[in-house]
């Protein structure tokens, strides 16, 4: 009786486990050249959506460039994903990078945040193993002087600027309250804006935080409701931001509410309803039904996955991407041989044409604002970057 | 004046919540000796099932106000199955082994209860609605809408139910003579494991509603919510006085407020040395003090009251 139940439980534990496991990598044939590519991000936890996302997009351009059938050095190469979940933990990342490097890719799409991107960076600088994130906008990822560490997305600074711009003289709004996360990201994010607000004459009337992790911030709102701001930008992900603008609205203010990249999802709209009419949100890049590849790309994606692009998926298209072309340049898979080449790949990509400076971030990144109209992300309008929209 | 009536409001919200899962751990401890880790993950089992079945009954052409109802109910069955097979294949073979075995299989179920969730429900966000509007009513300058008037008086008269099941009919008084002395309870005639397993199932009937109310609320549902709001909830228990069932409802409503003052105020009070990101420390900080000056916690001592 007692055997019976133990062999019903491991039996389930083995299932839940089996479940969560990432694919293993089969042996190849001779005349293959096997890489490895590894993709990092939350799986599990608050931004398991977001990260499921990043791993689809990855998996896409690992799919697509296997039935294209890529030739590197003459030989024909076979991608392999290798996925793992950093749980959005700094610590969890770097235990995940290392477990990486161990397996040998040949090189890593990731973090999905600035918060793991960051530690998980010096342990694939300290490997030689390429590292390109889809997703990390934190200053400091290529400000460490890490020559592994590339990302096909604006930074802080970038997008920082151009939301601050936009919430000051476009909207004309002076009067601002500020909320971040305090991660990487929000922090990060939320500290630009302020600089970029306060240099077009805008005054920050509240600075409050909250973390990663919140739901409830009816406490936070309405201390800041005694303070009458115009403007409400939060530096954080969707999972805070669906509530906040909710709450934001049961309080009975007014007040206009904005988010960076963190905020673009198609899921800040389905689950605020409809709070969020009016809501600004910027994502790096130009909208995607402007890039030729980019309509096409979310076409399949829906096809294949049944359901909308959440937020990077494209971005991890166009990481795994830029890496193919650097090994091709190269005529090796080796990191080696292969990481000089990938600052030097020039790439129409489906968020945008793709060039790097000499730190690894993009060249003259384009941004795009966003705002939610009857049920929708709407482009009002791109700053910077090339291709122009509009 | 209106911040400050508003953040109680807020608070209170908050806090009916917070009362009514940690009158979960509280009842489970108060006979077992048990923190049942796996409480917050039935909240949100509850949220879920909820969930579906609203969805399923609106589908169906129920009435908006029977689908609300039917959805809760299936809820709470579905929980107090839940409830009742857990201390079966988790907590009952392990009743008589060292403390920390039980405390081990409980976080194990937590983690079999977020993964399944996670495998059924998938990992994005859901949206829970209720298919009635929520107006907002103005009282005095603060805001306060019929979803929030609604779980703080739920959470009352649920709790005032409690409260009469425990002291004036058999089996509360069966579940308290077992809180008391197990030993002496069984030699009395009352049938302990009957007895545990009525506390599991009622404390799983008021995480599902708990899990409705949140949901409704938030308007959100995901696989992770029951973690924090299970931290919470077991700390509001620990505040209040573990395995005391006033005390659940006073240490549940008392963080509802901490959290709400703490974190509309601090950032004022401290001149921004401390910002409103330190509303969970400043609920631990409160947590530790009381425990510090009372160990036992807020009503903790009365032994006798424990059910």
């Amino acid at each position: 009786m007692l055997n019976r139940k133990f062999a019903l439980f491991g039996a389930l534990v083995i299932a839940l486990v089996g479940c969560g496991k990432s694919e293993t990598p089969s042996t190849a044939a001779s005349d293959e050249l096997v890489i490895r590519i590894g993709a990092a991000g939350p799986l599990t936890g608050p931004q398991a959506h977001i990260g499921k996302d990043n791993e689809y997009g990855t998996r896409m351009a690992i799919d697509d460039a296997n039935a294209k059938g890529v030739l590197i050095g003459g030989k024909k190469a076979r991608f392999e994903l290798l996925s793992e979940d950093d749980q959005t933990d700094p610590k969890t990342a770097t235990i995940v990078a290392q477990k990486l490097v161990d397996a040998k890719v040949n090189g890593v799409i990731g973090h999905l945040n600035s918060g793991t991107s960051i530690p998980a960076s010096s342990i694939y600088f300290k490997n030689g193993i390429p590292q390109i994130s889809p997703s990390a906008t934190a200053v400091k990822f290529t400000a460490q002087g890490y020559n592994t560490a590339f990302r096909v997305m604006t930074n802080d600074a970038q997008q920082g600027k151009a939301l601050g711009e936009f919430a000051v003289k476009v909207l004309g709004l002076k009067n601002i309250a500020v909320i971040d996360d305090r991660t990487a990201y929000g922090q990060g994010l939320a500290d630009e804006f302020v600089k970029s607000a306060e240099a077009n004459g805008a005054k920050i009337i509240a600075r409050e935080y909250t973390t990663d992790r919140s739901v409830d911030f009816t406490a936070v709102l309405t201390s800041i409701k005694g303070k009458q701001p115009e403007l409400l930008f939060f530096g954080g992900m969707d999972p805070q931001g669906v509530p906040m603008v909710k709450q934001l609205r049961s309080l009975g203010m007014k007040t206009q509410f904005m988010m960076g990249d963190g905020g673009y999802t198609p899921k800040l709209i389905d689950l605020a309803g409809a709070a969020v009419e009016g809501t600004y949100a910027s994502l790096p890049g130009v909208p995607l039904d402007v890039m030729p590849s980019g309509r096409d790309f979310s076409q399949r994606y829906e096809a294949r996955f049944k359901q909308p692009i959440q937020l990077y998926a494209p971005y991890c298209y166009d990481a795994v991407n830029v890496m193919i072309a650097a090994m091709q340049k190269a005529g090796s898979a080796e990191p080696a041989k292969y990481l000089p080449e990938i600052g030097k790949v020039e790439l129409d990509g489906v968020t945008a044409k793709l060039a790097f400076d000499e730190k690894g971030d993009i060249k003259g990144g384009a941004v795009t604002l966003y705002q939610a109209r009857q049920g929708k992300w709407q482009v009002v309008q791109t700053l910077g970057g090339a291709p122009a929209a509009h | 004046m209106d911040i400050f009536f508003q953040q109680i409001i807020n608070g209170l919200v908050q806090g009916s919540v917070y009362a009514l899962v940690a009158l979960g751990y509280t009842m489970v401890y108060g006979i077992l000796g048990l923190i049942n880790f796996a409480h917050g993950e039935v909240v949100m089992i509850g949220a879920m099932i909820a969930l579906t079945a609203l969805q399923a009954l609106l589908a169906a052409a129920f009435a908006p106000v029977l689908a609300v109802l039917f959805s809760l109910m299936i809820a709470m069955a579905v929980c107090m199955a839940l409830g009742y097979s857990i201390e079966r294949i988790a907590y009952r073979p392990l009743r008589h082994a060292p403390r920390l075995a039980p405390l081990i299989t409980a976080i194990g179920v937590s983690i079999v209860l977020q993964n399944l969730a996670m495998m059924i429900w998938g990992r994005e966000y859901h949206s829970f609605t209720l298919p009635f509007t929520s107006t907002s009513h103005h009282l005095g300058g603060a805001v306060m809408n019929d979803v929030q008037i609604g779980i703080v008086i739920v959470a009352l008269v649920i709790m005032a139910g409690l409260m009469w099941l425990v002291h004036h009919t058999r089996t509360g008084r069966a579940m308290r003579a077992v809180a008391e002395n197990p030993a002496a309870a069984t030699l009395m005639g009352v049938d302990i494991n009957r007895v545990i397993s009525v506390t599991f199932m009622l404390g799983s009937a008021l995480a599902a509603i708990a899990g409705f109310m949140v949901s409704a609320n938030y308007g959100i549902v995901h696989y992770y919510m029951g973690f924090m709001l299970g931290l919470k909830a077991f700390t509001a228990a620990v505040l209040g006085g573990i395995g005391n069932l006033r005390g659940a409802m006073l240490g549940g409503v008392l963080l509802g407020l901490i959290e709400s003052l703490g974190a509309g105020y601090i950032g004022d009070l401290t001149g921004g040395f401390l910002g409103s990101h330190y509303q969970d420390v400043f609920a631990f900080f409160v947590l530790i003090a009381v425990l510090v000056f009372r160990p036992s916690g807020l009503l903790g001592e009365k032994l006798a009251e424990r059910a």
